[in-house]
């Protein structure tokens, strides 16, 4: 089986983040940029099943829309484990541009099982993963806590709403993927990065293709007013507040 | 022309976000002059389809196949999108839940509609079309043109409130063959806790953290929870040390929410804890250190040790409830 895994490139958690330009555009100057946590955790459990002898998964491919710029990012996922990383040569301009380029490789490149995640961390789209199944005409599992192999059997445990299902599968499938994929992001060996040099990147020409959304312009939420302080021993007058104030009890 | 809402049913019945969905979607179709069309998918009784009414809806659209009683996003996708069609929707509008994160990226796909996802309100212009959303996950918005013809949004929580609208509902059936090959997904098992307040519906969520130093003290959280009707929650090293479960944890990397009220027990509000709960109305701190940069989003906050703030909480609630 060959797992590929959709990295999105986005700025480190703790930015602090700043506009230009008549605040149309992010402002990237000394930003540190990362893999989008939810990928990272995509990609852990890709290693996982691939170093599970029981099962047969025997490539795991990162892929990537973007500039140069993410090849570091790349890299990064090369260092963790992955065995070959593609880099589609394009603006990732909206998720419609972006699983377009996905689909367009998955039709030379064929896979069993691709991940992608719940969101990115920039620009909160949560688009992409779908959008790839619907462009492929395959089933698209959201909200996927954890995906099980055993032997070609694929099992798969999802959240709903104040529960859970199991479900299984067939391959090919697209799993949108959340918290409980994995517990701990896995951090590159110095082993790994040596050998990370030496794997293949590829990158590869952008197809024509629409582009149906763009962010035009941004804003900064406004400031919160001042907390009110409350003495610890006046729970009374908080109930007070909320009820009478606040109006939310 | 027309707008079409997505109305979501669980075990054939709406929540207020349906209502609130309805809400928002009359809203938008005054605003662009038109008519607006409620869709149904799955086996709902008709008392249920005409509360549909109560908040502007004058047409649904049901889909009344029990093979459709549970969602598969695929076959869930391919109806949206025909009946879109079928009414010369110009916009098509879901919530911006698990279900409507899974369909309407799809039928964006089927229709070339540009898709935003968790809007925050009504359109800021209509031509170009420009919606807000939240993006850098809480940290800014985002003011994002749909360049199309077909548009799809899908709306955040709690965005626009339920604004009643009484309308007499013609109810119809849209007929149309389902393609039995979008079921390759089974279901083998299916879990749903039935008697707790469920985290990403509740109006009131009582959240703890690392603050409550150990899981043997959440009693107080659970009472205080209990009083308020709330669905309790917490930051990730609570769910990671499984001190709590993690359908609990909020932020970032866990659950988003956005309920009427969030109170924060012994969690520090580190940036990605404030990701998650930054959209909630009101925001109660409850810290031993007066530092701690919860304070700075909250609306109240009291400096306390929690084992001692939350059961005066609990029961000055109960003085006032009686
Ligand atoms: C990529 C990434 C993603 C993350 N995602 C999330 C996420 O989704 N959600 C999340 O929550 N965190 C997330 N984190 C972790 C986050 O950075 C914080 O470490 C975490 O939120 C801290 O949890 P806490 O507030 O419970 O604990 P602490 O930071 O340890 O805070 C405990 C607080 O309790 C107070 N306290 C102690 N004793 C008492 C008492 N007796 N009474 C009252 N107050 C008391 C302390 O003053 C302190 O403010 C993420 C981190 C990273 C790097
Ligand atoms: N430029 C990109 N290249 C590859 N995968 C991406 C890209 N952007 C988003 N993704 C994938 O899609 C998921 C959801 O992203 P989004 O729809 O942008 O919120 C991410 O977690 C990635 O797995």
């Amino acid at each position: 089986m060959k797992i590929l895994v959709c990295i999105s490139n986005v700025p480190d958690t703790t930015t602090k983040v700043k506009f230009k330009e008549g605040d149309s555009l992010f402002d990237d100057s000394g930003v540190q940029w990362i893999i989008n946590p939810w990928d990272e955790l995509a990609l852990t459990r890709a290693m996982e099943l691939k170093e599970d002898a029981g099962n047969s998964v025997n490539e795991i491919c990162v892929i990537h829309v973007g500039g140069a710029s993410a090849d570091a990012t790349l890299r990064k996922a090369l260092a963790i484990g992955a065995d070959k990383a593609v880099r589609i040569d394009a603006c990732p301009a909206d998720a419609y541009h972006v699983a377009g380029q996905i689909a367009e490789y998955l039709k030379e490149n064929p896979f069993d099982i691709i991940l992608s995640g719940i969101e990115s961390s920039d620009y909160n789209g949560s688009s992409v993963g779908a959008m790839i199944a619907e462009f492929m005409d395959y089933p698209g599992i959201s909200s996927v806590t954890s995906v099980n192999l055993d032997d070609d059997d694929i099992q798969i445990n999802r959240a709903i709403p104040g529960g859970k299902q199991v479900l299984k599968t067939e391959a090919p499938f697209v799993a949108v993927v959340q918290k409980g994929i994995a517990t701990e992001p896995r951090i590159p060996s110095m082993r790994g990065i040596m050998m990370a040099r030496k794997k293949p990147l590829e990158v590869k020409p952008a197809v024509e293709l629409e582009v149906l959304t763009e962010s035009i312009k941004f804003e900064l939420p406004q400031e919160k007013g001042a907390c009110k302080m409350i003495d610890s021993e006046s729970a009374e007058q908080l109930v007070e507040l909320l009820k009478n104030e606040a109006k939310v009890l | 022309m027309s707008v079409i809402a997505f109305a979501k049913n669980w075990n054939g019945k709406f929540k207020n976000s349906t209502f609130e969905l309805v809400s928002y979607t009359k809203a938008l179709a005054n605003q662009l002059n038109t008519n607006m069309v409620v869709l149904s998918i799955g086996e709902v009784a008709e008392e249920e389809l005409k509360l549909l009414g109560n908040y502007g809806a004058d047409k649904v659209l049901t889909v009344s196949n029990p093979q459709l009683n549970t969602l598969t996003s695929r076959a869930y996708a391919d109806i949206v999108a025909k009946a879109a069609n079928s009414v010369e929707a110009e916009v098509i509008v879901l919530s911006d839940n698990n279900s409507g994160k899974a369909i309407a990226p799809r039928v964006s796909v089927k229709l070339k509609a540009g898709h935003v996802a968790a809007v925050q309100e009504l359109p800021l212009s209509l031509d170009p079309f420009v919606v807000k959303k939240s993006v850098f996950s809480g940290k800014a918005f985002g003011h994002i043109q749909i360049k199309s013809d077909k548009k799809i949004l899908t709306i955040a929580k709690n965005c626009f409130g339920l604004v009643a609208n009484p309308c007499d509902v013609a109810i119809e059936e849209f007929a149309l063959d389902i393609d039995t090959n979008l079921f390759k997904v089974k279901i083998i098992q299916e879990e749903e806790q039935k008697d707790k307040v469920i985290l990403s519906d509740a109006d009131i969520v009582v959240s703890a953290g690392r603050g409550m130093r150990s899981p043997e003290n959440w009693t107080p959280v659970e009472e205080l929870a209990e009083v308020l009707g709330a669905a309790t929650a917490c930051s990730r090293p609570v769910s990671d040390e499984g001190w709590r479960g993690h359908e609990e944890h909020v932020g970032q990397t866990g659950k988003v929410i956005a309920p009427n009220l969030y109170i924060a027990a012994g969690i520090s509000g580190a940036i990605q804890h404030v990701a998650g709960i930054s959209r909630s109305k009101c925001i109660v701190a409850i810290n031993t250190d007066p530092e701690a940069p919860i304070f700075s989003v909250a609306d109240y906050g009291i400096v306390g040790d929690v084992m001692d703030v939350l059961p005066r909480l609990t029961k000055a609630l109960r003085n006032s409830k009686s």
